[in-house]
């Protein structure tokens, strides 16, 4: 417990790249990621071109810069999304129970009773391809799962004695319940939070790849995968970076999340 | 016996409340599509009395719940409606794609299986020890690599550089099997790697949880062999959450087999609903979203049922 594990280390190293990744994109990139030049189409790596060019003969490092950005921006509100409407909902269905908990335990079973993806491609045709729309569409898929963990803590929580205690020394019910009762009961949510933002960048990434994400020109990881199938053998440099910073991330974040369990969970500690 | 039956019977009536809200939830899903599917079906170039019409013929002028109680009604009996595109049956076009998608699914999650579970036993067995410590690492690194990117690197490894296997393109089972094959190995391959990241983690996990417990100290101090201990004690008892475990699966791959398909171009059930999200082919859109939550909820339903078959005592409980 003392020394930091290696999952974290190597976890945090890799989250690490992918932040400063999308910092440095907010500052500065070699080329502009959106300047198409005919002249230098699909050029393979090399001094001018670190990681090469696209079809459109834009420059492959400065995509995959502002690309991260963009991931890291969808997957930090979606799962802000996903929690806050997730947790609110969960707070008051543990907390208040009777109807409204039935109700929205329906509710939830039977989003739940859909795969995520599919329940997010169904909302993205309603949405429309954007940025908006995605982070909209999975935060509402996801957040099923962040309701029924709240509320199972939530009902234990609320059975403790600080809970009582707080009522009896006059608090309201709604500050027992945000004050008292939501501290107490977010500890296995920071472990799902963590693993959620794996799948959405990974879903974000396959939207995009299906051509129903972020539109287009715009540089996320999951369109210049999709832009590099049909050049597979001429340029395979271009399936190679997006696909590497993806996997990087993810492969980040599940370490993290592991070190993370191993804290939380002594029992299933260093492997 | 009668546990069992009141189990089975459970766990059969609760699945209908949830295909009715499933079913309700797609449809108003559908419903809330910005666009008239009308104008989308016959275009601009038509007459105001003959959209009207058009529009009576498909029940569209009728009120909403109306609408759904009809929709669900032939949904229930096979008619999913005629696709707007090429006028073809919903459900037809939809069964003929989903032997594609089936198998690939099927045959992966096996043969993923086949390889976890010994994996993961093994590293529990072994636990923090150098085997189990890169298998887990392997794992997790199966289980960060997105599916779409393994298979445009396996595209590009057999197809690409060593020419082995086709690129693009399928052939049906039906017509040239061994032709079929060749357009299969690769997107099973894919899945199976990346499931298999998954599993052997499950397994192991669920394995550690079962050899701590003392009846298996006692095993071991009644003196049976290693393997006997794993095999026979450990594995049925750890062997639950891993039969969840294969149905959440099987049904995340439903959600995700549009992009898959995409990769290696096959012609399965999630590329149709894309192709028809992209052609506003309502019917066919609606169609493939409620068959494919079906199916999720059908293999739950098998996944619960057989659960009993390896721990009788969820029957009892």
């Amino acid at each position: 417990m003392m020394r930091p594990s290696l999952n974290l280390v190597v976890g945090s190293l890799l989250i690490g790249i992918v932040v400063a990744m999308a910092v440095t994109a907010f500052f500065w990139t070699p080329y502009s990621p959106m300047a198409v030049n005919l002249k230098a189409r699909m050029v393979g790596p090399s001094a001018s071109y670190l990681l090469g060019t696209d079809d459109f003969g834009r420059d492959v490092l400065s995509r995959l810069l502002v690309g991260a950005s963009q991931s890291l921006t969808v997957a930090i509100l979606t799962v802000a999304l996903a929690v806050g409407i997730g947790a609110t909902l969960g707070l008051i269905s543990g907390y208040v129970r009777g109807m409204v908990d039935r109700v929205l335990m329906v509710v939830s079973d039977a989003i739940l009773a859909l795969p995520g993806t599919l329940l997010a491609l169904g909302l993205m045709v309603i949405m429309g391809p954007n940025k908006y729309g995605v982070i909209f569409a999975l935060g509402v898929a996801y957040s099923p799962s962040v309701l029924r963990i709240v509320r199972s803590s939530v009902l234990s929580v609320r059975e403790r004695e600080f809970v009582e205690a707080s009522r009896v020394i006059g608090n309201s019910e709604l500050q027992t319940m945000v004050r008292h009762v939501l501290p107490n009961s977010i500890a296995p949510l920071v472990v799902l939070a963590t693993s959620m933002f794996g799948w959405v960048v990974l879903a974000e990434s396959g939207l995009s790849f299906l051509g129903l994400g972020v539109p287009p020109p715009a540089p996320t990881w999951g369109n210049m995968l999709s832009a590099a199938r049909p050049f597979l053998e001429r340029a395979p440099w271009l399936g190679l970076a997006p696909g590497i910073c993806i996997s990087m991330t993810l492969l980040g974040i599940n370490l993290l999340g592991d070190a993370l369990r191993d804290r939380l969970d002594p029992r299933m500690e260093r492997q | 016996m009668r546990a069992l039956a009141i189990y089975i019977a459970k766990r059969l009536l609760w699945t209908l409340p949830t295909l009715l809200l499933v079913g309700m939830i797609v449809f108003v899903m559908v419903r809330l599509i910005p666009g008239d599917p009308v104008q989308v079906a016959l275009g601009d170039q038509v007459s105001a009395g003959e959209s009207e019409a058009f529009r009576a013929r498909l029940g569209l002028d009728q009120p909403i719940p109306l609408q759904f109680l009809y929709w669900m009604g032939r949904a229930v009996q096979g008619d999913l409606g005629n696709s707007i595109s090429n006028g073809q049956p919903v459900l037809a076009l939809m069964l003929g794609r989903f032997q594609v998608t089936f198998l690939i699914m099927v045959v992966a999650v096996a043969l993923a299986t086949c390889i976890a579970v010994p994996a993961g036993m093994v590293a529990a067995w072994k636990q923090n020890g150098r085997l189990d410590f890169s298998f887990v690492a392997l794992s997790t690194l199966l289980m960060s690599v997105p599916s779409f990117w393994l298979g445009l690197l396996m595209l590009l490894v057999f197809g690409v550089k060593l020419g082995w296997l086709p690129v693009v393109g399928f052939v049906p089972l039906s017509e040239n099997p061994r032709a079929a094959l060749s357009y299969m190995i690769l997107p099973i391959a894919t899945l199976t790697l990346i499931e298999m990241g998954v599993l052997t983690r499950m397994v192991r996990a669920s394995a550690i949880e079962v050899l701590r417990l003392e009846y298996i100290m006692h095993a071991r101090a009644k003196g049976l062999s290693e393997r006997r201990v794993l095999l026979r004690h450990a594995l049925p008892n750890a062997f639950g959450p891993i039969w969840t475990m294969i149905g959440l699966i099987l049904g995340g791959l439903l959600g995700g087999a549009a992009v898959l398909e995409t990769v290696f171009t096959l012609p399965g059930l999630g590329r149709l609903l894309v192709d028809a999200i992209f052609a506003r082919d309502y019917p066919v859109v609606q169609g493939c979203l409620l068959f494919t939550a079906l199916v999720y909820v059908v293999v739950n339903l098998i996944v619960d049922l057989c659960y009993p078959l390896f721990d009788p005592r969820v029957v009892a409980s």
